[in-house]
């Protein structure tokens, strides 16, 4: 504490904490006060929308004397590592674009008013001055998204939706200020920032929905711990990053705490959570000569492990390396935007310069020529095929998050639409993944019984424990009141019910897992375990198989019992599968020409979640399973797949619907355009009404996951 | 046309002071955290700093 006083006059140091578990203002509060209590710490501030927390403490403090802090009130936290600084936002720099062009489409508009309604003379001219004084600027700021995006396409010499865009806006504001200039009777400058303020917003809503993926996936804990515990030479205690960690170096690991490295035990046995590596939640017993992975659980007693592989040596690194390799499918879709600008571009730029080429053929001046050119060129700029996508894909996207269904991007929906195969994970997807109570063994107790087990059980924090609660909880038990409860590794649980001794502990012999309530007095009661599979699974496979979905298990557990979970479904499965199989299982599919949706929730499971065309895991899944996967769906029941299909599916009708209706709008108004009758007020509406027209039809998608 | 030639300039020095203003918020973070901003005025006992 000396040391903390000697620091004062040092400036403080600000610590950025990643609190997964943050989701309202009571979090919030309670971890900001829970900080702030701390000596040493200067300040304390939540970011909900990222789940970080920004510390400012003095020098003298160390992170996991932060970490402790939080955990003292039940959140889980980690230090945001160098690799994770906050990803520079994508609404962020579009918002300024967006605001200039709303300010500066309402001024012009309204001058326009003046100008439609009959102004003419000076007050015109005085009018078309003051919207390109306005107007110039605006256009400027506003377009430069569009025209960096089209000039580096163009650099490489390919086109996008910018490259019309661009060409539009720059030819429209180059006319406008000719005629401002001349004294011309029409200016165009309210159209053109009109097309960028829809055509802005529509990016806007597309990065919007691709932020909030991203946040959710920073905020996801690193699968590695941040550090460990070493025993140095000289017996001393000392917290080392994982990245300083060296071969040979001895970790003393806490009973809960996660491995920051491979390595081989030297004295301790525990029991060890490998859930992230292999989708099993049984925890696996080991003894000194043992080899453990990095980003494993530690559950019962402390282990000291001598470090073998550090960093990105450990099986760990190489599973994420081949995550990172397996992802070509999905970076090789091109979207369903950018597949329809390839044809719209091209096609629009060659009618304008028809009807520059046959109004000049036709007698009329090159003047006039130009200005109908341009005005095709307006009429056409993708306005509503802006907005036809991401517009319907955030309303279904909403549609979906209200239904527990998180979507990471947009062109998930896009992929997901065209599934017709899925290879679903037995542990964990397939199934519950937990060990849940047998649901007769619970109906064998009596209310009594019930209500002292669940006394018991609220105690502790044991898988089983914990999963012995909720069934009972969810039954409409009350816990009764227990006294002089205590907890004791490897037994279970003892205490005391209306001076009667209860326990809640291991059984004597069993072959799976189980629990024994044993009330002095009364029966000892034997309560098995199971992983369960979801609920709802026949509907949801029966729903997959009506839209198109062809489904397999394909799963890394034992043939056996991958063979009850397949006569259990009805699916044929592979088991044994390894993490590279399963990578080889999608893309012998994708090479057979099928879409493959994969669904898995482990660390195993990332690379086939990866490769795959589209991907789910259950919100239960692994941190590397959830960041790998494209949606993921909250909640026990298996409905989710079909629900996210359909929508996907739905979604996609509705934008082919929207482009439809855009290019119906170009037929009818492109005629006019050649002609040479559009005027600034009859783009302006044809402008807006085509893209109200889209954003109405895209908002039925409202009902989407139903 | 004198009336527009106040209603005129008024009008827009509004405008850009509503896009300052716009710019200001931008800049000092208000649009970082806008889950957190919703959530904020739930909390009634921030420990301010009085």
């Amino acid at each position: 504490m000396s040391a903390l006083a000697q620091d004062v006059s040092d400036p403080p140091l600000e610590t950025a904490l990643i609190v997964p578990g943050m989701h309202c203002a009571g979090c919030m509060g309670k971890v900001e006060r829970a900080l702030q209590a701390v000596p040493g710490v200067v300040s304390a501030r939540v970011n909900l929308s990222a789940r970080q927390v920004r510390v400012m403490h003095l020098p003298g403090m160390t992170v996991p004397q932060l970490v402790a802090a939080l955990e003292g009130v039940g959140f889980a936290s980690q230090p945001r590592g160098e690799d994770m600084q906050a990803t520079p936002s994508a609404v962020k720099g579009l918002l300024a674009p967006l605001a200039v062009a709303g300010f500066g489409m309402m001024n012009v508009m309204l001058l326009s008013v003046g100008n439609w309604s009959g102004a003419d003379g000076s007050t015109r001219h005085l009018f078309h001055w003051l919207s390109a004084l306005i107007g110039v600027p605006a256009i400027v700021y506003a377009g430069r998204p569009f025209f960096r995006s089209a000039f580096s396409a163009l650099r490489r010499g390919r086109t996008n939706m910018d490259v019309p865009i661009s060409i539009g806006v720059s030819l429209a504001t180059a006319l406008s200020l000719y005629e401002t200039f001349t004294g011309g009777h029409d200016a165009w400058f309210d159209g053109t920032l009109m097309l960028l303020l829809f055509l802005l917003a529509g990016r806007a809503l597309d990065a919007a929905m691709r932020d909030r993926a991203r946040a959710g996936v920073d905020a996801l804990l690193r699968q590695a711990a941040p550090g460990a515990t070493v025993i140095t030479a000289d017996g001393q205690l000392e917290w080392v990053a994982a990245r300083d960690l060296v071969t040979g170096a001895v970790m003393r690991v806490a009973a809960g705490e996660r491995l920051a490295a491979d390595g081989e035990i030297i004295a301790g046995t525990s029991g060890i959570d490998q859930s992230l590596l292999t989708g099993e939640s049984e925890p696996q017993a080991v003894v000194p000569g043992d080899t453990v992975h990095a980003g494993t659980l530690n559950r019962d007693a402390p282990l000291d492990v001598r470090v073998t592989a550090a960093g990105h040596d450990t099986s760990l690194a190489e599973i994420a390396r081949l995550m990172e390799s397996s992802g070509q499918a999905r970076s090789a879709y091109v979207r369903i935007a950018d597949r329809a600008s390839r044809i719209y571009a091209p096609a629009v730029h060659a009618l304008a310069l028809l009807s520059f080429i046959g109004w000049m053929i036709a007698g009329a001046g090159a003047y006039q020529s130009i200005v109908i050119a341009i005005a095709v060129l307006i009429i056409t700029c993708p306005c509503a095929i802006g907005l036809a996508v991401p517009v319907a894909q955030v309303v279904a996207c909403n549609a979906l998050m209200r239904c527990g269904i998180m979507v990471k991007d947009g062109s998930a929906l896009e992929r997901l639409a065209r599934i017709d195969r899925a290879l679903i994970d037995k542990t964990g997807s397939l199934t519950m993944g937990q060990p849940m109570p047998d649901v007769s063994g619970l109906a064998a107790l009596s209310a009594d019984e019930a209500a002292v087990a669940l006394g018991l059980a609220s105690h502790s924090r044991h898988p089983l424990s914990r999963a012995l609660a909720a069934a009972l909880i969810a039954s409409g038990y009350r816990a009764a009141q227990i006294d002089h409860v205590s907890e004791e590794p490897g037994y279970g649980l003892r205490g005391q019910w209306q001076g009667v001794d209860v326990a809640l502990r291991r059984p004597d012999s069993a072959a799976t897992s189980a629990v024994a309530l044993e009330i002095t007095g009364g029966p000892v009661r034997l309560i098995t375990f199971a992983d369960r599979l979801r609920p709802d699974h026949d509907e949801a496979l029966r729903q997959l198989k009506g839209l198109g979905v062809e489904c397999s298990i394909l799963s890394g557990d034992n043939i056996r019992a991958v063979a009850e979970a397949s006569r259990a479904t009805g699916l044929t499965a592979q088991a044994n599968a390894s993490p590279s199989d399963k990578c080889d299982a999608v893309s012998r599919l994708q090479n057979a020409g099928r879409n493959v949706l994969m669904v898995g929730d482990g660390l195993n499971d990332g690379p086939a979640l990866a490769a795959a065309n589209a991907s789910i895991a259950p919100g239960t899944a692994s941190d590397v399973g959830r960041q790998a996967a494209d949606l993921v769906f909250l909640g026990d029941s298996l409905l989710a797949l079909p629900s996210a299909v359909r929508a996907a599916q739905r979604t996609m009708r509705v934008v082919r619907q929207n482009f439809a209706l855009a290019i119906g709008y170009n037929v009818f108004a492109v005629p006019l355009a050649i002609l040479g009758y559009i005027t600034p007020l009859l783009a302006a509406i044809a402008m807006s009404t085509s893209s109200l027209i889209v954003i109405a039809n895209s908002l039925r998608l409202i009902r989407a996951a139903r | 046309m004198t009336g527009m030639a106040f209603l005129l300039p008024i009008a827009l020095f509004m405008g850009i002071c509503g896009l300052f203003a716009f710019f200001w918020a931008l800049k000092g973070g208000q649009f970082n955290d806008l889950d957190g901003a919703a959530n904020r005025i739930l909390l009634d006992d921030e420990a301010g700093p009085e």
